[in-house]
């Protein structure tokens, strides 16, 4: 172990960085304790060292800190979870500090918070359907066991809810084992928070949660850390102790706000809108460490949440978002106010690895053939929707008529549900068999012909008898 | 390695490193950083200091420690042993790092390129005396089922060819000598080096003048791709960039894939890993995974490796080119290369230019992409090699206005723009036919034996285009004015439109057979479509009520062709009689 050293030549301090000089023996990465003149301890990580000055940013912010009265204590060694089983059902702060005030981890060991890259040779391919009982996403965007799926919402829009419905639902199918959550907020009030932790104690699945928390009033910078103490006890559950983990990240956008104000700080080339050049790149080492790993039980299943400002998906927070998770649910205002709920706008939402995680054997057969067609009629739907309100219905021919409809049903019955419906996978492709069955069989391009001819006599019938 | 030149560090800021003492040192010599030996490049020199873009992260390296300079470029292991591998952006083994270090990327690792205790049958296709030079093929190996690896004279090497013999050795043993004029010896091995960061020459560029063919519609039917040429997919995320490339890695017709992974996600290598040992070729049955070697490095790897990892991909690329080899190379995605060289410039402060990308992005990305062509190749026997790319590129917000975008649109031969509205839809590939081009349509026809055809095809295709921009401009009538204003003539090409564009464009990667179309089962479905459309337009002008036209069943079945496997693709042809059938039976309105 290197000895630490202690140091009282901060030379400088600006926004929420700091210089010391004179120091030796400081390591990129590694993390120092200032101790004020009051005797009040905050943290730090090193970002830059260039011979002997050292530049720190402040987890906790600079306010108050005094250029003479600090001592930086250098602790040689990265930004680390202590971790053992305990963990389970605690809530720590967003540096990995116990905040329920119950007794410290006697850690089974240290991890180093920023950890390795998963090789990709070592990955195995999430192809595990999870059944969220929410139709818009099993059905149109399923998610599997070790995606990373984030859903990009608004200010306002039920975002909370639904990573609630789906904490509370997710399961996989013939499956007993319940999922592991790990809930990390970065800057959420606290009333979004505490309806999250209360949910998960009504169904008693706080036992298996494991919660870094820090609100919109606490220190900003702290952001940083946060969703890598979250993923690295996630890791360990999940790698270590073979559990199923959900991990669900609320809110990526205050995450990304804190690292701008660290660029800014250093006076760095802005990218797009103040955002750091580097942004993609420090967002991948975040959602990359989802997934499954070959000869390993457990799997990291992620939900980011992000707030688009100004509900705008080329915002720089969801643009390099998108380009990294393995699709996205996006929430829509304009659905919101017809209240479809939950205002999942299907059309621009995807789920990226849904296409191995379904069909016979995993969901149904005709999965793959009916989400295609729902997908192209609604498509129809919606423009013909769209162009109903810029020239008035009169101007639908029947059969855009008849496609508008469609939308409409399908808006109100497939899309929308409660908040507490679980619905089955079979319930949700059952509904689209319904709901299609106002098409002729010709009209079903994109479903195989024999599928048409197995399933849809029933809904048929059922139609006509209606 | 001799007692070489030894700095210290002076500065860690993320992947870049500065070293003093290092005078002397060459720009791009690759380095070993600290105890932990992890390898970096010199990107910058000033005096006796170095700057360094380093190739693993940097947490707990410091001022102090000791840098050395190996006195030698970047460079890939060229050899057998290469296809069927999975590499990281500077070419070490992904597959045995796992075997050796478990499945999380450790720092400092050092495993050759290609494997030293594996032995080759290598058959000799030359005598000893022979004269030989640069780039000559002296022997070969058969390095899987689909590759017959030539191994080939190293450049600088000239004289007379002594000792060589059939038999198994490894990558290190000496197969014969060169004996030089001067009587210098050069020992011959079946491996050899190239820095990645040079060209491997070749001894004339030629025209690249024969299709690419993909089996992918929109692409071979409207924008071609040709052996040796140059072709870029932006476009927003979800779109369809990584799925346009992974189908061409999986049904291009090359002898030789090269798939780079730069900065994209884990998960995607993994699919691919997956499904090539699965997947056959079908041309000759195979597994596609023998003729094809994959690069990745990941969004979550170091970023500067992310840097070289275009050009260890390119460098293997060209190797097999000289062998006289076709070969696709795919870079998913270019941006992630460009921000990947924002980043290293940004921490060596350089002075930027647009979105803070340096001044020589549009330079590097030009040289990168004249890297491939159609060429004559160096030494005997003669013979000619063909390296196309196919680059993905992430502009932010979609906007083709960025700086990556443009840079690469000034030198690429092949556009296929992606369109989020297309991909909303499900139209896939989201290929926007009115905004995407190829310069390479001229060749299309010689893609059918039958010259007639060919010159049958040109014509379908251009009549396809024009019906599609004729329905561009009539959409735009109908939002104004409604429907009720098209004549019988408009509404017909506008369900032919929808036609093309549902039964022909519209291909589901994930379909058994609909993700790969051959070009006679192309031809057939579009002249198909074209035949409802010529036989409809006849109808009408007898007086046939378009709604009885669209009614016809036999519209079903021009759309399920695409379901059609290829061994029955005169059932394709068919339908056209169906077609005249049924058309036949239509009466002007009015009469019965
Ligand atoms: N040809 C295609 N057939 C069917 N689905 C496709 C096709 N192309 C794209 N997709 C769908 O679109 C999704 C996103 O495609 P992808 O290539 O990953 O986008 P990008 O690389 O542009 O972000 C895929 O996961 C798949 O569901
Ligand atoms: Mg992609």
């Amino acid at each position: 172990m290197p000895a630490i050293k202690e140091y009282q030549t901060v030379a400088e301090i600006s926004g929420p960085l700091m210089l010391v000089e004179m120091v030796d023996e400081a390591k990129y990465g590694h993390i120092v304790d200032i101790e004020l003149g009051d005797g009040s301890i905050r943290h730090g990580q090193i970002l830059q060292v260039e011979n002997d000055k050292v530049l720190i940013q402040v987890f906790e912010g600079t306010r108050g800190i005094d250029v003479t009265k600090s001592t930086v204590r250098f602790l040689a060694k990265p930004l680390e979870l202590a971790v053992s089983p305990d963990i389970l059902g605690r809530v720590f702060n967003g540096l990995g500090e116990p905040k329920d005030n119950g007794p410290a981890i006697i850690p089974e060991k240290r991890l180093d918070i920023n950890s390795k890259p998963i090789n990709p040779y070592a990955r195995n391919y999430p192809n595990e359907f999870i059944q969220t009982g929410i139709s818009s996403i099993d059905g149109l965007n399923p998610l599997v066991r070790g995606q990373k799926l984030p859903i990009f919402s608004g200010a306002g829009l039920p975002h909370d809810q639904i990573t609630a419905q789906i904490a509370r639902q997710a399961t996989i199918l013939g499956e007993g084992e319940e999922f592991a959550v790990v809930f990390a907020a970065m800057g959420i009030t606290f009333e979004a928070a505490q309806f999250f932790i209360d949910d998960l104690h009504q169904t008693g699945a706080i036992e298996r949660a494991v919660m870094f928390v820090n609100l919109a009033n606490d220190p900003a910078i702290e952001r940083i850390a946060t969703p890598r103490f979250a993923l690295t006890a996630a890791e360990y559950l999940a790698f270590e102790l073979d559990m199923h983990v959900l991990v669900i990240l609320n809110d990526m956008t205050n995450y990304c706000e804190a690292l701008r104000e660290i660029s800014a700080a250093r006076k760095e080339v802005p990218g797009r809108r103040g955002y750091p050049g580097y942004l993609y790149t420090d967002l991948a080492t975040v959602y990359e460490r989802a997934g499954r790993i070959k000869e390993k039980k457990g799997s990291i299943t992620m939900v980011p949440v992000l707030t688009m400002p100004e509900d705008d998906k080329t915002h720089p927070v969801p643009d390099l978002t998108g380009y990294i998770t393995e699709g996205q649910i996006i929430l829509s205002r304009p659905l919101h106010r017809k209240a479809v709920s939950p205002p999942v706008d299907v059309l621009p939402s995807l789920s990226r690895l849904k296409d191995k995680g379904i069909g016979e054997g995993k969901t149904r057969e005709d999965h793959a053939d009916l989400y295609n067609q729902l997908y192209a009629a609604y498509a129809r739907g919606k423009e013909c929707q769209e162009l109903a309100t810029i020239m008035g219905e009169a101007a639908l021919s029947e059969e855009d008529k008849k496609y508008m409809t469609f939308a409409n049903k399908f808006e109100a019955r497939y899309v929308s549900q409660d908040y507490y419906e679980n619905r089955s996978v079979e319930t949700t492709l059952d509904l689209g068999w319904e709901l299609l069955s106002m098409f002729e069989n010709a009209e079903l391009k994109r479903i195989d012909v024999k599928l048409i001819e197995k399933y849809m006599p029933k809904f048929r019938k059922k139609e006509r008898e209606a | 390695m001799s007692e070489t030149k030894q700095g210290r560090i002076v500065k860690v800021a993320g992947p870049v490193v500065v070293a003093e003492g290092m005078a002397g040192a060459r720009m791009y010599d690759v380095v070993r950083v600290s105890e932990l030996n992890i390898i970096g490049e010199i990107v910058e020199l000033h005096g006796d200091l170095a700057s360094i873009q380093v190739y693993e992260e940097t947490t707990g390296i410091g001022p102090g420690e000791p840098v050395v300079d190996t006195e030698a470029p970047l460079s890939v292991e060229l050899g057998p042993g290469l296809i069927e591998s999975i590499y990281d952006g500077i070419q070490r083994p992904l597959n045995s790092l796992v075997e050796l270090e478990g499945e999380f990327m450790s720092r400092g690792s050092a495993l050759p390129g290609i494997n030293r205790e594996k032995k080759w049958h290598f058959i000799p296709t030359v005598a000893d005396g022979t004269k030989v030079g640069p780039g000559d093929i002296i022997g070969k190996i058969q390095e899987t089922t689909l590759v017959e690896h030539k191994i080939m004279v190293p450049f600088g090497v000239e004289g007379t060819l002594q000792r060589i013999s059939e038999g198994d050795y490894t990558v290190v043993e000496t197969i014969g000598v060169v004996v030089a004029d001067d009587r210098t010896e050069t020992e011959l091995k079946l491996m050899q080096e190239w820095p990645v960061r040079n060209p491997r020459q070749t001894i004339k560029r030629l025209a690249p003048n024969q299709v690419l063919v993909t089996g992918q519609r929109v692409i071979d039917t409207f924008f071609p791709i040709a052996k040796g040429g140059t072709a870029c997919v932006p476009g927003p995320f979800g779109t369809g960039k990584t799925v346009v490339q992974h189908q061409l890695a999986k049904w291009v017709d090359a002898d030789i894939v090269v798939y780079v992974g730069c900065g994209e996600r884990g998960n995607e290598m993994t699919d691919v890993l997956t499904e090539f040992p699965e997947l056959k070729d079908p041309r000759s049955g195979e597994p596609l995974m023998r003729r094809s070697v994959l690069i990745a490095n990941t969004s979550n790897m170091p970023v500067a490796a992310r840097e070289a990892s275009v050009y260890t991909g390119i460098t293997i690329a060209e190797y097999f080119r000289d062998m006289g080899y076709v070969v696709a190379l795919m870079a998913d995605s270019t941006s992630r290369w460009a921000e990947a060289m924002r980043e290293i410039s940004t921490r060596l402060e350089e002075m930027p230019a647009e979105e803070g990308y340096p001044a020589y992005l549009a330079a590097r990305i030009a040289a990168f992409y004249e890297r491939a062509g159609r060429a004559k190749c160096c030494g005997s026997p003669e013979r000619e090699g063909a390296l196309s790319i196919i680059g993905a590129v992430s502009p932010p917000g979609g906007d083709l206005s960025d700086s990556v975008v443009q840079a690469t649109l000034h030198v690429v031969k092949v556009f296929w723009s992606l369109k989020g509205e297309l991909a909303y839809q499900r139209h896939f590939p989201a290929i926007d036919w009115l905004t995407s081009y190829s310069f390479y349509k001229q060749y299309l026809r010689e893609c059918f034996e039958d010259k007639d055809q060919g010159l049958e095809m040109e014509e379908l295709t251009t009549q396809a285009m024009s019906l599609l921009e004729q329905e561009a401009e009539l959409l735009e009538i109908v939002r104004l004015v409604g429907a009720e204003a098209l004549s019988p003539q408009d509404r017909l090409a506008l369900e032919t439109s929808r036609s093309i564009r549902e039964d022909f464009l519209h291909q589901n990667a994930f379909h058994e057979v609909d993700t790969y179309t051959s070009m006679d089962k192309q031809y057939e479905m579009l002249k198909t479509i074209l035949h409802f459309h010529k036989q409809a337009l006849a109808a009408i002008e007898t007086g046939v009520e378009t709604a009885e036209i669209f009614k016809l069943p036999v519209r079903e079945e021009i759309a399920r062709a695409k379901y059609i496997p290829h061994e029955f693709v005169t059932k394709v042809a068919k339908i056209r009689d169906t077609i005249d059938e049924h058309i036949k039976q239509l009466h002007p309105s009015g009469v019965s």
